[in-house]
């Protein structure tokens, strides 16, 4: 089965610099996938090059069978929520709406209107007086009432307050089950991520460093503790992905698909933040990418 | 997309509107007067057999306006630039709305397509009507100047400013395209437009069509004058000092042509040369008139007579040899200017596209 974003070798170069660099990915369909990765990591290059506001420098990416933004029907199939989700300041919700009208194909035109009502704004506002959260609802909004198959939001809740930001989320969860649409959503904040998504992609320094269900990754990664050993001394099958040693003890967190067989690791499970938190560290130091391994697994 | 870009540009195009309104409506209100006053003085002076001779009021009334309306014209098409070219997607760049919009199901070609026809139609007309409305109101005053080529005439009347306000346009759109940024736009607008206009009135116009050389007698016109180049500096003696005269060294007389009048056209120069096309030296000058010396060197001025019958001596080899462009070539050169103003905006608006998919793709 084809994913909802398929990408293969994908890098995008600027100048000389690769804001993102060798991206193999098959992205389901039907999830919520949270990209997740710090500041500058390439999360918004691989959304831009989804939808096709950039176009890439190597590699391919298809998404939903089609290349990005190439033609009026493939801008249909998806909805985009930019970071900081910008709006026309000089323009009211109602012109919002109306533009979404006149720019798309199958605009529901009755689902925007609701929402604004459900939200309760004033659909003469202007988008300027809009806060954070109400503009970023409207965003959301226009995005949604495109009626796409693959909705993409970069960064959604960065600039929201944590009772904003729940709100938000809680509302695109909503969409997802009544539209069963996919999505997309970048976050530097695994926090929220957690919440919603059930695949996730860790992006580092411009390389994926690991993409999966949550479900497996965390049935096949254990935090192990227990006396001392030397890397050399673990099991075949054991990928360490975070390992720290003192005089006695040793800690690892590793990744396995096997049980945890040796009585004298004390085995802990992992949470989504440390995982993230480990594949991020094991980014940084110079390691082979094992995230694509993973991603041919599945 | 037509119908989102007349949403967006709606209160653009209302001020635009409200400023030729208020515009129309004072010519409205003036046009009709001036008209007047100068069918007054056409029936008057018939009767008085003065017509050529006598002042024309027409050119003492609503001043203020004669002079401000050259100004409005030539600064409306740099104004469109301004707030109508340079914001159109710097604004857009500069506030991140392009992820918005061009996320939309409209592919970026018809986005650019739409905004660039729609506003820049709205330019052009902008421009095409305050001059049209322009020359309707200053008709009486064209009409007793007789110099539709002057600098301050051509590039006020006809089908020009149409050309000006489209690649204003254009110009402000190209410059928000590369520095993303409205007011920096603004500021390269307003400042390559001028460059443009004032490089193609005095570079560029000239050359558009090579003048007519007509053949004059010496004694034709305002008659002949004598430069001459002293120790006090230059004098000259019933002459017009032309473009294309040279300046007389110390002790040296140069032959100025005649002063010719060519209604509605264009004088480049007026030379006296031989027929082999060389102007008389000071020494035949000299020769040919001696009387000259007295007067230069402060002796007793010669009287009329003497200066005819020296200008007499000169006609029978000299003669007046004049460039210029004719009335009838107002309209090619209108013509022209405008295409040349059209295809530099066609020619940014092109590369507008081109930067935009080479930049954001």
């Amino acid at each position: 089965m084809s994913g909802v974003i398929e990408a293969s070798g994908l890098g995008k170069q600027y100048g000389r610099k690769w804001a993102l660099r060798g991206c193999t990915l098959s992205i389901p369909t039907g999830r919520v996938v949270g990209l997740v990765g710090p500041n500058g990591a390439g999360k918004t290059t691989l959304l831009h090059l989804a939808v096709g506001l950039l176009s890439p420098s190597a590699g391919s990416i298809s998404v939903l069978d089609g290349k990005p933004g190439d033609g009026p029907d493939q801008l249909a199939k998806v909805g985009f929520v930019a970071q900081d989700t910008p709006t026309y300041a000089g323009l009211s919700i109602k012109k919002h709406l109306r533009m979404g009208a006149y720019l798309n194909p199958n605009w529901d035109g009755d689902l925007a209107e609701r929402r604004i009502e459900g939200l309760g704004l004033d659909p003469r506002q202007k988008a300027g007086s809009l806060s954070g959260g109400q503009r970023a609802q409207l965003a959301l909004t226009l995005a949604i009432a495109k009626r796409p198959e693959l909705l993409v939001l970069d960064e959604p809740v960065a600039s929201l307050d944590p009772l904003a930001r729940r709100e938000f989320l809680q509302d695109l969860m909503t969409i997802v089950a009544e539209h069963g649409v996919s999505v997309v959503l970048s976050s530097h904040l695994t926090a929220d991520l957690e919440r919603v998504c059930d695949y996730v992609v860790v992006l580092f320094s411009s390389q994926v460093q690991v993409a999966g269900y949550v479900n497996d990754l965390l049935g096949s990664h254990h935090r192990l503790s227990g006396v001392r050993r030397d890397h050399g001394n673990l099991p075949a099958d054991w990928v360490a992905i975070e390992e720290s040693h003192t005089d006695k003890q040793s800690t690892l967190l590793v990744r396995t698909d096997g049980p945890i067989l040796d009585p004298s690791w004390n085995v802990k499970p992992v949470t989504l933040d440390d995982l993230i938190l480990a594949y991020m560290s094991q980014g940084r130091s110079p390691r082979p990418n094992q995230g694509r391994e993973l991603g041919v697994l599945r | 997309m037509i119908r989102f870009t007349l949403m967006q540009s709606r209160a653009s195009v209302l001020v635009g509107a409200i400023g030729l309104g208020v515009v129309a409506v004072v010519l409205a209100i003036t046009g009709p007067h001036l008209a007047h006053v100068y069918d007054a003085f056409e029936s008057s002076c018939k009767v008085a057999r003065d017509c050529a001779t006598a002042p024309n009021p027409v050119l003492n009334s609503d001043k203020a306006l004669q002079s401000a309306l050259p100004f409005i014209v030539a600064i409306v098409p740099a104004l469109v630039g301004l707030f109508f070219g340079a914001p159109l997607i710097a604004r857009e760049l500069e506030t991140g709305t392009f992820r918005l919009v061009w996320t939309q199901s409209v592919t970026r070609k018809r986005w650019l397509a739409a905004k660039l026809g729609l506003v820049g139609i709205v330019a052009m007309a902008i421009g095409g009507l305050l001059t049209w409305m322009a020359d309707w109101w200053a008709s009486p005053l064209d009409a007793v100047n007789q110099d539709r080529f002057g600098v301050a005439n051509f590039s006020f009347h006809g089908i020009a400013p149409i050309g000006y306000a489209a690649f204003a346009f254009a110009l402000g759109v190209t410059a928000g395209v590369l520095l993303r940024r409205t007011v920096p736009a603004m500021a390269v607008t307003g400042a390559g437009f001028a460059a443009a206009r004032v490089a193609v009135t005095y570079w560029v116009r000239p050359n558009l069509a090579s003048p007519v050389r007509e053949s004059l007698p010496l004694s034709a016109g305002f008659g002949p004058g004598f430069l001459y180049g002293g120790s006090q500096g230059t004098m000259n003696f019933n002459a017009y000092i032309q473009s294309g005269v040279p300046t007389p060294g110390v002790g040296q007389v140069v032959l100025t042509a005649p002063q010719v009048n060519v209604p509605n056209g264009w004088v480049y120069s007026t030379t006296a040369v031989d027929k082999a096309g060389h102007a008389p030296t000071s020494h035949y000058v000299f020769q040919a008139c001696p009387v000259l010396k007295q007067l230069f060197r402060g002796s007793q001025p010669p009287s009329a007579a003497q200066l005819q019958a020296c200008i007499t001596r000169l006609t029978s080899t000299f003669h007046t040899v004049v460039a210029y462009q004719p009335a009838s070539r107002f309209w090619p050169l209108q013509w022209a200017e405008m295409g040349i103003f059209l295809a530099a905006a066609l020619a940014l608006c092109g590369f507008t596209y081109w930067w935009l998919r080479r930049r954001y793709a």
